[in-house]
């Protein structure tokens, strides 16, 4: 069973802040779907492989041409703050 | 009107593109403050496409089949100045600078945009409840959902808001709303439809396809969607053949398997009853219909539920409140600013899925779940290459049961259950069609899948065609005003 620990951890893993009531509710919900998926344990999977992607597609190339890039004003234009060309975030380095 | 109906009467000169528009605008404009297919209508967008549409019929040069045909498109794919939110608050403002491949190729091809089309958050659900802006209603029952989670495309389609669409089918986003609304929904093979410019889910799952009123348009729009594209690795150089020319084949001497698996306890009678005579009328045509045995079935929505939560934890890391979308004010820190800008800009599903694919990816769980929901996966393919052997195409059913009421789903494995029959397609990429094959005694509609061999398209279509062009069911509409 998954505990109110794991939630926690998991949360902090994946940069989502909960709050209590959401916490217990998700530890419930995810207990449940996780129930469900341990089916699979049952099964027998000594000596098969791994599928990762439907279609064994592999290295892709193509020739190291320059092309036009999109303008850099119009990529940033959804950014929620900016300054001149760059991401303003909040401070990440101590003074 | 089914959009080869449609343009056939623009190149006859009986009507325009822009009257087309316009009439579908009137009418988008009546019916959908109670539908709520549509997130955002782009009417003068729309006008403007359509009368250069009109001066290409004038002129007798149109661009082809899909010249001027009004279309609705799911608001994941990105579309040059027009907002794309995903139904999601995190991409509330939104306006990507360029536009999807398969947006550009219909833009190409003559069609007119009228909007984009409601969904489940990040195409996370099955009835579009969980669009984080309004619930979309089914046509044919305003009570009910219209599935999920292309549910806005495939209600417009249904209703007469749209000629067709488009929607994105991950672990059956577009044919589980096709079937719940009375429509065709089509997912192509895995690769055979770019998807630059499709915001990701689940990047070894995601799909493009179509909705549309009747077979041929579903051939037309997949043809103008399809091939190669030198901005999606992922696509597949595979020629695209003209799918429409090969819809009169018909069935005769093709040999259908009818999995034991897709007839499950639980099901709704009625859904087993209409599949069952749709598979006599099948018979009829001339097919022969085998059972055939697909024994990973029962673990294949396991299966799904540890890997496309686990995609869409890695790709919805993106949303960190830097480049795009939403930003929580005041946090202190980076961390703390991303951790806050996620939990006011998601929704409950979403937050769910990313916990579920977070934790069965962490350390001391990957090998058990994630490892192993791979290795399964491998078993549901080899059950298609062994019954792909015997027959050319899988008939089954659609869906369990036929479209839910709004609220009834709360619990989310009861709603992830929805899409048992549908997700084995998508985990193996093969193509794979929703057909209206019948009503409940409620009205409701049912739908029947054909799935095919991968690149087989053509297989998929021609069957559903058959059984279409020997049925009534896509003549039926839903009594809106």
């Amino acid at each position: 069973m998954i505990s109110r620990e794991d939630v926690l951890h998991v949360a902090r893993l994946a940069r989502l802040e909960l709050d209590d009531a959401e916490l217990e509710k998700m530890r419930a919900q995810l207990d449940s779907i996780l129930t469900y998926i341990d089916r699979l344990k049952a099964l027998d999977v000594t000596g098969v492989e791994p599928t990762s992607h439907a279609v064994p597609l592999v290295n892709v190339m193509r020739d190291d041409e320059v092309v036009p890039s999109f303008p850099q004003d119009e990529m940033l234009r959804n950014a929620p703050d900016r300054v001149g060309e760059l991401f303003r975030v909040p401070r990440i380095i101590e003074d | 009107m089914p959009i080869h109906e449609l343009t056939s009467a623009y190149r006859r000169g009986e009507t325009t593109p822009t009257a087309a528009t316009e009439a579908y605008l009137a009418r988008i404009a009546k019916l959908d403050g109670e539908l709520g297919a549509y997130l955002t209508v782009t009417r003068e967008h729309a006008l403007r496409a359509a009368a250069d549409a009109d001066a290409r019929y004038r002129a007798g040069t149109p661009l082809g089949p899909l010249d001027g045909a009004p279309l609705a498109y799911k608001d994941v794919l990105c579309t040059r100045g027009v907002t794309t939110t995903c139904g999601s608050r995190m991409l509330e403002r939104f306006v990507p600078p360029y536009d999807a491949t398969v947006i550009a190729r219909l833009a190409a091809a003559g069609a007119v945009m009228l909007g984009k089309g409601n969904m489940d958050e990040f195409a996370m659900g099955s009835s579009t409840e969980h669009s984080a802006f309004k619930p979309t209603r089914n046509p044919w029952d305003l009570a009910r959902v219209p599935g999920g989670s292309s549910g806005g495309p495939a209600a417009a389609v249904a209703a007469g808001l749209a000629a067709g669409g488009l929607g994105t089918d991950t672990g059956g986003s577009i044919r589980q709303p096709a079937a719940f609304c009375g429509v065709v929904g089509l997912k192509p093979t895995y690769g055979r439809v770019s998807r630059y410019g499709l915001v990701a889910f689940g990047s070894s799952l995601d799909h493009i396809g179509p909705f549309a009123r009747d077979v041929t348009d579903a051939a037309l729009l997949l043809r103008a969607i399809a091939g190669a594209d030198p901005r999606d690795s992922t696509c597949l150089p595979a020629p695209v053949p003209d799918y429409a020319a090969g819809l009169p084949q018909g069935l005769k001497g093709l040999r259908l398997g009818l999995p034991d698996e897709y007839f499950i306890d639980g099901m709704d009678p009625e859904i087993d009853r209409a599949v069952r005579a749709a598979v006599d009328v099948v018979r009829g045509l001339g097919a022969t219909v085998e059972r055939v045995s697909l024994p990973a079935t029962p673990h294949a929505l396991a299966t799904y539920y540890v890997i496309a939560p686990a995609e869409a934890s890695s790709n919805l890391a993106r949303y960190d409140g830097v480049k795009y979308g939403l930003r929580v004010p005041g946090a202190r820190d980076l961390v703390e600013m991303s951790s806050r800008t996620r939990a006011a800009g998601f929704g409950a599903e979403v937050k769910r899925r990313i916990m579920l694919g977070t934790y069965v990816l962490s350390a001391g769980y990957h090998e058990a779940y994630y490892g192993r929901a791979q290795k399964v996966r491998t078993l549901v393919r080899r059950d298609f290459d062994a019954a792909f052997g015997r027959v050319d195409l899988i008939v089954a059913p659609m869906t369990p049961n036929v479209a839910f009421k709004h609220g009834e789903k709360e619990d989310p494995l009861a709603m992830y259950l929805n899409d048992v029959f549908a997700v084995p397609a998508d985990m193996t990429g093969l193509p794979a069609i929703s057909v209206p094959c019948g009503f409940s005694v409620q009205g409701l509609p049912i739908g029947l899948q054909f799935i095919g061999k991968a690149l087989d398209e053509a297989g998929v279509l021609r069957a559903a065609y058959a059984y279409e062009q020997a049925t009534p069911w896509h003549t039926r509409k839903p009594a809106l005003p």
